[in-house]
């Protein structure tokens, strides 16, 4: 047993609240990911739970153990940082195995032989014990961090991030393993990202962070098929959810307090206009495998994805229609119809 | 004219080859990408047209003029790094003007070419702001400021949106691209990621240890790629790579390929006895009952519109790129096909794409 419980916790810098209020529950097993932009509360609610930062107010336990007041060495985490600080003077082995060793927590060397060995394989380091931590790539170091965490077994994992100083390929690479290692080992895990990507692919639930307070908590699907706000809104999603004002559209039938659409490539229909156009193609980008439309319509500009084979040139007249759109209210909260 | 020509450009740093002989040309007004992991020499080719660095062997000539070994201050170049080394006790006004007043610009001139610039880059209203209250990206527009006054013969820009954050970047890119169009002025672009150079550049120059592995516009890059290298590089996720065993005889559109056969576009040359390799992107690859290929599900990874689906083969991994509205369950068992004029097919031992049939195929 080993969820994370934050209760109405409140931390402040000077005159900036950090976090306000927050409350949330990750489960035993659970992969909870904080998403939102630098300056939200991420990284400082992941501090407050591995204790390197004291709450102003609002209590946190671990396996159901206050931990509130709890120095870090006792509260049996481990935190994987954005930047990978390793021992430059140890070897990947002696680097793995330095948690095991402290005098905190005595293991035979057998015994961390061969939990290090099990690890480095896990992470496909394996051949790697052997060398100079600085004569590693950059991916390989931060796997050997994380590496570091695994190794204690600890009842929750708290990562910051680490995945953000990789280049894309290999940032594909360990997410993926990640995830597995989580799920095998039903490790409980609360990390923190301000990549939508890292967000929707590892976590079991999403919990997105705006000005220090959660303002929705649901599985990726949810957050980003049913969003509580345009906020959320705009968090998830490539490209970014259009937001359009409706009185460009004033012939659409939608309740009185909406006064803003939200259209994602899955909301638009469109064809190339023979006769009545609604819109223009301003520019077709494009990026491969997916091409982005960008269309004026209606004295809006906006983004949608298209398949690479569609026959749709810069210029084209287009019809649109908007099929199950989401819609906002004056201050951004979602109008449900 | 600023047209730009690097031709066996070779750098060393004592035993350390960064850079083995690039050879290609940046036309005026062109924009031009080098695209590569870290290590492959892009940063290093930059900085010797920039006359940062001086080449080991080799020339490059800007707008006619041979600069090889010219100083950097004679080049006519404005650089853009990643890190936007501002002043920081300057305002914004402070920090464009910089460059004129240090060549000595009467003073009326720098005054409309930093308007100039302020309204190109639309950060009029910042003019007269000290910069350490600025975001990321205003910082950035300022740097880019600093550059455009000086009216270069060329830009070249190291990484300028690596610092910020993916959303923005992409915002970012529309933004160098239509400065671009309304400046045209010939721009070297380096980059790690593919989506800047995807979105932005006319023309690629794909770089891994220290050679350019492939030259051509962004799309020829991505559909035709010519090696293993560049395949697995470009796209997100890669390429899918699957051995065979040929030969493979000129004019011959079928492989044996999973115990069966595979349609494949037709190619140009007699091909031996030997290991091969089938590439298709996760975007060419159907989940169907007829597929010759059939594997278990390992995962999906949902981005909304889209899912990556994650099979296992006997023959290795496949990822497959659906909608996300195609229920996918982890565990079952699905057949897999290839739409067969999207496969590149590549010769293992020395990991290049074989050549096809004049026009067999798309693009």
């Amino acid at each position: 047993m080993a969820e994370i419980r934050l209760e109405g916790i409140s931390k402040r810098f000077g005159a900036v609240s950090a976090v306000s209020d927050l409350s949330l529950a990750v489960d035993d097993g659970e992969f909870v990911v904080l998403l939102g932009p630098t300056g939200a509360g991420k990284t400082t609610t992941l501090r407050l739970v591995a204790g390197l930062e004291r709450p102003d107010a609002g209590r946190i336990s671990i396996a159901a153990i206050d931990v509130t007041r709890a120095a870090p060495a006792v509260r049996d985490v481990a935190f994987v940082f954005q930047q990978y600080s390793l021992y430059p003077h140890l070897t990947v082995f002696d680097n793995l195995a330095f948690p095991l060793r402290s005098p905190l927590r005595p293991m035979a060397e057998s015994a961390i032989k061969a939990r290090v060995e099990q690890v480095a394989k896990l992470l496909r380091i394996d051949d790697k014990l052997a060398n100079s931590a600085t004569r590693l790539s950059g991916g390989q170091m931060q796997r050997v961090a994380i590496g570091r965490a695994l190794v204690r077994q600890p009842s929750v994992y708290l990562m910051d991030e680490p995945l953000s100083s990789l280049d894309a390929k290999l940032r594909a690479d360990l997410r993926l393993e990640l995830k597995h290692i989580q799920r095998d080992q039903g490790a409980t895990m609360l990390y923190v990202t301000h990549d939508q990507i890292e967000a929707m692919t590892l976590a079991t639930r999403i919990g997105v962070l705006e000005a220090g307070q959660l303002v929705q908590v649901g599985t990726p699907r949810e957050v980003y098929g049913n969003p509580a706000s345009a906020y959320v809104a705009t968090r998830l999603g490539s490209p970014a959810i259009n937001l359009l004002p409706r009185s460009c559209f004033p012939n659409l039938a939608m309740p009185a307090e909406a006064v803003t659409l939200g259209a994602r490539p899955e909301h638009l229909s469109i064809r190339r206009a023979n006769g009545n156009a609604d819109g223009r193609i301003s520019r077709v980008e494009h990026l491969g495998d997916q091409n982005h439309l960008h269309i004026d319509l209606g004295g809006a500009s906006l983004v949608t994805l298209v398949d690479p084979e569609e026959p749709l040139a810069e210029g084209d007249p287009i019809s649109v229609t908007f099929v199950d759109p989401l819609l906002f209210d004056a201050v951004g909260h979602r109008v449900r119809v | 004219m600023a047209e730009i020509r690097v031709q066996n450009l070779e750098k060393s740093f004592g035993s350390f080859h960064a850079v083995r002989g690039s050879t290609f040309t940046v036309e005026d007004g062109g924009f031009f990408c080098l695209l590569g992991p870290s290590g492959c020499g892009k940063t290093t080719t930059l900085r010797m047209i920039a006359g940062l660095e001086l080449p080991t062997a080799g020339s490059i000539s800007l707008g006619g003029e041979d600069v090889t070994f010219k100083r950097a201050s004679s080049r006519d170049i404005a650089m853009v790094f990643q890190l936007f080394a501002l002043y920081p006790h300057m305002t914004v006004r402070g920090n464009i003007a910089y460059p004129l007043k240090n060549i000595g610009t009467p003073r009326g001139e720098i005054r409309r070419r930093v308007e100039e610039a302020a309204r190109i880059l639309r950060i009029t209203p910042l003019l007269d702001r000290p910069v350490g209250g600025l975001s990321g990206g205003d910082r950035q527009r300022v740097a880019l400021g600093r550059a455009i006054v000086r009216e270069p013969k060329a830009f070249m820009m190291d990484e300028p949106l690596g610092a910020l954050d993916s959303e923005f970047r992409h915002l970012m890119c529309g933004e160098l691209r239509a400065l671009h169009d309304r400046l045209g002025a010939t721009t070297v672009y380096v980059t790690h990621d593919q989506l800047e150079a995807m979105s932005m550049a006319d023309t690629i120059a794909v770089m891994n240890n220290g050679m350019v592995e492939q030259l051509g516009p962004p799309q020829e890059i991505h559909d035709r790629p010519a090696t293993l290298f560049v395949a697995d590089f470009i796209g997100q996720p890669p390429m899918n790579f699957l051995p065979f065993r040929g030969p493979i005889p000129k004019g011959s559109a079928e492989i044996a390929f999973a115990g069966g056969t595979q349609a494949v576009p037709m190619l140009a040359e007699n091909h031996p006895e030997g290991e091969y390799v089938l590439g298709i992107r996760p975007e060419h690859v159907r989940i169907s009952d007829t597929g010759a290929l059939r594997g278990t599900v390992y995962g999906s990874d949902y981005l909304g519109t889209n899912q990556i689906v994650t099979v296992h083969t006997t023959l290795g991994q496949v990822r497959v790129r659906l909608v996300s509205a195609t229920p996918v369950p982890e565990g079952s068992t699905v057949g897999l096909s290839f739409v067969p004029d999207r496969i590149s097919i590549f010769a293992r031992s020395s990991g290049r794409a074989l050549e096809r049939f004049a026009g067999a195929g798309h693009g």
